[in-house]
């Protein structure tokens, strides 16, 4: 089977070379990445695309709407269209914040590989994302009860674990995450010492 | 495929009391002004007073409002008047069943050209300050033949979606003059909150799109205002509530309750003296995120035409309740329906105009709203209310209006994508 053309439209470039990356392992060749939307009618008739990926964040996507209602009425062969036949795929692809249009007359079996996998990948950049936005809270945290500990130990002469101990007990009597009591110990500490 | 427009003719006009329980309602919205009502009634309680949780996601884009609302990550959503019509006629991509109760008012566009293009006009063909929409349409026009007399590249004009009021007004502005939009000027799509920089950029010449990104270009002294919606025709719909039929019909109780909440914070919206409160709501960062001075001369329909000050108040430019603003308007459905036959969205047909009609739910707005329901939009003001360049609108005769215009799209019709 012949290899589609895919343009993936995507303002992030990161995610948009792992989408890459995973169509040419699924061994489309021709993968062409788009970050600005310069010139996009020009572009598009270059490049002459199968299938187009773009993300939902992406303000820029009623731009295409309008350039298949313009191009129709030049009669240029680009009409496309999301392909209905596969609600459930739409739906998926839209939780994960990315969509596709597809050429007119291109076979649904054809589409739904690249669609599913540009559904995993943003999926998994999504999850990657969160676990970064995780992990520097707790980074966070983990300062902010340091410093806490600190202020204890220096006001009312405790030991690093009776510091840590005292901490932890309040906010279990008081039913509040560490980090929010530390917050406070701070902030206390700012407008009384 | 819809609900029958008498499904809810045996619901009483009132939500039955006593069931408080607080229902998500989940609503996407563009930052805009038309977007108030919403707004107003998720922050000022009007929806819990309903016992509804309505929860607003601003988004980035119309298709994004459009794909949500079919796939359900939205319950509810702001759109363009167009966009239930083009639905139910199956246009556009991904088009599914999509239906008004509600609209949002009207007024609040209004076409602004790059401060260039302005002088240019000016120069061609004398304009003074005070001209009117159709002398600047016609100036414009000198100046784009000129400048194609001059082998100069076509000038690219800014419109918001395919199915909106921004793009059948700024068309039949340019129409209005003497230009053909699909062949003497370039129309894109721009998303609202980049049109002044990309004006300023010399991206685009112009624009037209909603409040108040328009007061923005000419506060900034990069865009002058030469038409606002009411100039071109004060009738014109614009933005409206869009639900899906199923969830209607899933959701009867829950609907009724936020048809009365937007009437309610319609009311509200519509008294000048919450201006300035609803402007600094709008304001914040989660809505609108435009400065509060702004939005406050928006409202008022004081509009700055340049940087020099030059003023001009539109009476009503913003008219969120009273006079049909609120009712779904079969006549005005149609209205839309003539300008996709003008520029080849769309092929007449009565069963067409049968379809476009069904994106009015007005017996909703009935069955909720019982006696506090406004009146339909006074039908003899259709024929007394002419267009810009004098033309009318007949809703019984919709070709009668597109024959009409001499610039329009001959020849062929696009296809709508297909649906199922």
């Amino acid at each position: 089977m012949e290899s589609l053309t895919v343009l993936v439209i995507d303002e992030n470039q990161i995610r948009a070379s792992i989408i890459e990356r995973g169509l040419r392992e699924a061994g489309h060749e021709r993968v062409i990445l788009m970050s600005s939307m310069d010139g996009l009618l020009r572009r598009i008739l270059e490049i002459d695309p199968d299938v187009i990926v773009i993300d939902l964040e992406n303000p820029n996507r009623d731009q295409l709407e309008h350039l298949f209602q313009v191009s129709r009425a030049a009669q240029r062969p680009i009409a496309m269209f999301v392909d209905r036949s596969d609600s459930g795929m739409l739906e998926a692809a839209v939780d994960a914040g990315v969509s596709a249009y597809v050429v007119d007359g291109l076979r649904q079996e054809r589409v739904k590989p690249i669609l599913d996998m540009a559904i995993a990948r943003f999926n998994a950049f999504a999850r990657l994302q969160r676990e970064l936005v995780d992990a520097r809270n707790a980074l966070e945290e983990r300062k902010i009860i340091e410093r806490a500990k600190g202020i204890l130990m220096s006001s009312r002469g405790l030991s690093e674990a009776d510091a840590f101990a005292l901490l932890r007990q309040t906010a279990m009597n008081e039913k509040k995450k560490m980090a929010d009591i530390a917050q406070s110990v701070v902030t206390a500490a700012s407008l009384l010492l | 495929m819809n609900a029958s427009p008498t499904a809810f003719s045996s619901v009483p006009p009132a939500p039955a009391l006593g069931r408080r329980e607080t229902r998500l309602v989940r609503a996407g919205f563009i930052p805009l002004v038309d977007a108030s009502i919403l707004i107003a009634a998720s922050e000022l309680g009007f929806a819990a007073t309903e016992g509804l949780q309505l929860d607003l996601v601003r988004d980035v884009s119309w298709a994004n409002v459009r794909d949500r609302l079919a796939f359900r990550q939205f319950d509810a959503a702001h759109m363009l008047a167009p966009m239930p019509v083009a639905a139910q006629l199956g246009l556009g991509s991904n088009p599914a069943p999509v239906v008004t109760p509600f609209a949002l008012g009207r007024g609040g566009n209004a076409i602004t050209l790059s401060v260039r293009i302005y002088d240019g006009m000016r120069q061609e063909a004398g304009l003074s300050g005070t001209a009117d929409a159709l002398a600047c349409a016609k100036a414009f026009a000198r100046l784009v033949a000129s400048r194609k007399a001059a082998g100069a590249p076509p000038l690219t004009l800014g419109v918001t979606y395919p199915f909106s009021s921004h793009n059948y007004e700024f068309r039949y502005w340019l129409a209005a003059g003497g230009v053909d939009p699909d062949r003497d000027v370039r129309l894109i799509v721009v998303p609202p909150p980049i049109t002044t920089d990309a004006l300023e950029a010399g991206a685009i010449d112009g624009f037209c799109v909603g409040a108040p990104w328009n007061m923005m270009a000419c506060e900034r002294g990069v865009g002058r205002i030469v038409a606002a919606k009411q100039d071109i025709w004060p009738l014109a719909p614009e933005k409206v509530i869009g639900l899906r039929p199923d969830y209607i019909e899933a959701n009867e109780d829950t609907v009724l309750r936020l048809l009365q909440a937007l009437d309610r914070s319609a009311r509200w919206c519509a008294d000048p003296e919450h201006h300035d409160d609803l402007a600094r709501i709008l304001a914040l960062p989660q809505h609108l995120a435009a400065p509060v001075a702004i939005l406050r001369r928006v409202l008022a329909g004081e509009f700055c035409l340049d940087d020099k000050g030059t003023l001009r108040r539109i009476e009503g430019y913003f008219r969120f309740h009273g006079q049909g603003a609120n009712r779904p308007s079969p006549p005005q459905v149609l209205w839309i329906y003539s300008q996709m036959i003008r520029w080849g969205q769309a092929s007449h047909s009565a069963a067409g105009e049968v379809m476009a009609v069904s994106a009015c739910r007005s017996d909703l707005y009935d069955a909720a709203l019982g006696p506090n329901a406004e009146q339909e939009l006074d039908p003899s003001l259709f024929a007394v209310t002419p267009f810009m360049d004098g033309l009318v609108f007949d809703p019984a005769n919709v070709m009668a209006h597109v024959e009409a215009a001499a610039i329009r799209q001959q020849g062929h019709v696009i296809a709508g994508a297909p649906s199922e």
